[in-house]
């Protein structure tokens, strides 16, 4: 593609011609036309390099040709808490309040694979997500959304094939097309070892069960995105930006070698995998991340898988404002933080977006904070018209510079993981965990040097109310879900469970089997997570963290 | 004289451990001896390891929410165990309006998110001067 008129007849035209533009012409509130996309004049090689136009490789300018012009980003607000009926009413809520996906929230026990009544769960039941026992809840969670026209993120990865199973059986018990049903299930597993925490089993039998699902949906479940790799967490627990999609990248090539090894071809796999990065305060570093990490991964995927679909090379990303740099203190603020931080996010071409609510570094939002929270995207998306021309930063000196620096910084990092063997390994040394650790300590020492401002906590502090009307978990509904529990194990017909028990540990000791046709027939037989995911750790064993203060 | 040794430990499943690791390593510059346990530890687990390495203090650090819990297990199993003389304080995403009750059962301090690491320090180097209960 080497001239502009060239990317307009081949890549934008087309698109005109299928879905068209928000609006027939783009002006700025004084009414100066606003143009699609601007370029220097006239184009250097290094421009088609490094840059390119939107939609053609290396995408640092953007995936789609016409960006925000044909369609905003998907805002979709990560929510779940309580029991199912809690959630569902939320979900309903926010989506009649002009949310376009739903993204799952699911509490730690169901995250690690513990029923609500183990004794590990105890205290943790429907605090940070919604539980999630069985089918039985499943149902409850998605009553009255129809699973064809709603797209669905859900946050779970360990479990992450018993809840896709769950969803599946759900919606075959209703008649959906298995082709027509949506979403992503987050499935990275390798950030649990390094940043989030919530594994189960050893790196090698989970990352064959992410093999197993990555061929099993693409036979059966192929609008479904069965990874979604994640830097997000990884910044959250400390790390440099240029580290988040360092690590994020590595753990993606993880995941490619693992579905090609499993005889998938690159471009069947390539085009199905996500990603999802923070975004935090640095308006112009983050902008400049998201364009680096689009253009890094563009020109890994190319040179290492060799993949025939352009598609392929394609980083697509959630963003979600980073929690962390919400303070408990002054929350209102917390407010201006997430606009700074979604802007990059929008600057920087996400696909989809998360802002935070102001009060999480307090509790789970309120219906109303989570409503301002929406409405921040949905202010930027109308009144702030940042995205009515694509990628408006590109040109920028400064932002040009950042995003050469996070991409070389980023990509020494991936060759010093290369060098020790691939990222598993490099998780095994304790590797990034240490990277990160380092980093977040020094950055903690920087606030408290006060090299490092943060408004009302190291400067410009006031006394303060205590805060009120926080969303409280009631603790009844522990028992409540409990109750369900024990029902449900009364009624179901426990005689399908053993021979369900029987066929999973089959499949679990056979590496040539796939694992999740017996786990949707258990759940259908509404065995429950932890059922399902002691049966494994009975085969697969527990992982030990490597402890490294 | 001997360092103090604490004991900080991710109790419940929550997984968030960067607070509890900045505060390991700040404890260790600061000149303590810190055993950090890692994450997914028990109340049983967590006492145990305390009594096991004579610590001075337990530090628990937890953002999920069921700090209640947790915090009322540890308390009863330490006096159970007669260790009840071993102070245990805690971190993380703990609501203002939990910390009275969590005081009452037990709990010496609280330390939310924004706090300092040298107040952490300095609340345990004062330890016995400002807090004899």
């Amino acid at each position: 593609m080497k001239t502009k008129q060239n990317w307009e007849k081949e890549s934008v035209e087309p698109v005109l011609k299928k879905v068209g533009e928000r609006r027939d012409r783009f002006s700025t509130t004084s009414n100066i036309e606003v143009e699609r996309l601007y370029t220097p004049s006239p184009i250097s090689e290094d421009y088609l390099e490094n840059l390119g136009f939107p939609g053609t490789f290396p995408f640092t300018r953007g995936i789609y040709p016409t960006g925000y012009r044909s369609r905003f980003w998907t805002m979709r607000q990560y929510a779940g808490f309580g029991d199912a009926e809690s959630s569902n009413k939320r979900y309903r809520y926010l989506l009649s309040q002009g949310q376009t996906g739903l993204s799952i929230a699911f509490d730690l026990p169901t995250q690690i694979g513990y029923d609500s009544d183990d004794s590990h769960s105890e205290g943790e039941v429907g605090k940070v997500g919604v539980a999630i026992d069985s089918l039985n809840d499943m149902e409850i969670l998605f009553d009255s959304i129809d699973l064809e026209k709603v797209s669905t993120s859900m946050t779970i990865n360990s479990t992450a094939a018993i809840l896709l199973a769950m969803y599946i059986a759900l919606a075959k018990k209703r008649g959906n097309n298995l082709s027509k049903i949506s979403g992503t299930i987050q499935n990275d597993i390798l950030k649990e070892y390094i940043a989030r925490g919530t594994y189960i089993y050893p790196p090698s039998p989970s990352m064959r069960i992410i093999r197993d699902l990555f061929s099993f949906c693409s036979e059966n479940v192929p609008k479904w995105n069965t990874i979604s790799v994640s830097g997000y967490h990884i910044r959250e627990a400390g790390s440099t930006a240029a580290q988040e999609v360092a690590f994020t990248l590595a753990d993606g090539i993880s995941y490619v070698e693992t579905a090609i090894k499993s005889g998938l071809d690159v471009d069947k796999f390539a085009p199905r995998i996500s990603f999802f990065f923070g975004a935090h305060n640095d308006l112009f570093e983050e902008a400049a991340k998201f364009r680096a990490a689009r253009r890094l991964w563009a020109r890994i995927t190319k040179t290492r898988f060799a993949p025939k679909n352009p598609r392929s090379t394609m980083l697509r990303f959630h963003t979600q404002t980073c929690g962390s740099t919400l303070t408990a203190q002054q929350p209102v603020n917390n407010i201006i933080r997430v606009t700074i931080q979604a802007l990059s996010a929008v600057l920087g071409g996400t696909q989809s977006l998360h802002t935070n609510s102001f009060d999480e570094a307090l509790a789970l939002p309120t219906e109303d904070s989570a409503r301002t929270a929406l409405r921040t995207q949905q202010i930027i998306a109308y009144e702030s018209k940042i995205a009515d021309t694509l990628d408006p930063l590109a040109g920028s000196y400064y932002v040009e510079s950042l995003t050469n620096q996070m991409e070389k910084e980023a990509s020494d990092y991936i060759d010093k993981i290369d060098n020790m063997g691939g990222m598993v390994k490099a998780i095994e040394n304790g590797f990034p965990q240490r990277e990160i650790q380092n980093a977040s300590y020094e950055y903690q020492k920087k606030i408290e040097s006060f090299d490092e401002i943060i408004v009302g906590v190291n400067k410009f502090k006031i006394d303060e109310k205590k805060p009120t009307g926080l969303l409280k978990i009631d603790e009844s509904l522990a028992k409540k879900q409990i109750k369900k529990l024990n029902n449900l194990r009364k009624i179901r017909d426990n005689r399908k469970i053993e021979h369900d028990i029987k066929m999973i540990k089959e499949a679990a000791k056979d590496e040539t089997k796939n694992l999740i046709p017996p786990i949707i027939e258990a759940v259908s037989d509404y065995m429950t997570i932890g059922e399902i995911s002691n049966t494994l750790r009975d085969i697969f064993g527990e992982y030990q963290e490597q402890v490294i203060i | 004289m001997r360092k103090l040794r604490i004991i900080v430990a991710k109790a419940g499943l929550d997984g968030h451990d960067r607070g509890a690791k900045v505060v390991s390593r700040a404890l260790r510059d600061a000149g303590f001896e810190v055993i950090y346990t890692g994450l997914r530890q028990s109340p049983e687990q967590i006492v145990s390891t305390a009594i096991d390495e004579g610590a001075d203090f337990i530090g628990i650090s937890i953002l999920s929410g069921a700090h209640m819990i947790v915090a009322e297990k540890i308390i009863r199993i330490l006096k159970k165990r007669n260790a009840a003389d071993i102070p245990v304080f805690m971190g993380g995403i703990i609501p203002d309006s939990d910390i009275p009750d969590l005081k009452r059962i037990g709990i010496k301090a609280v330390f939310g998110p924004g706090t300092p690491t040298s107040k952490t320090i300095n609340y345990l180097k004062n330890y016995h001067e400002n807090d004899n209960s």
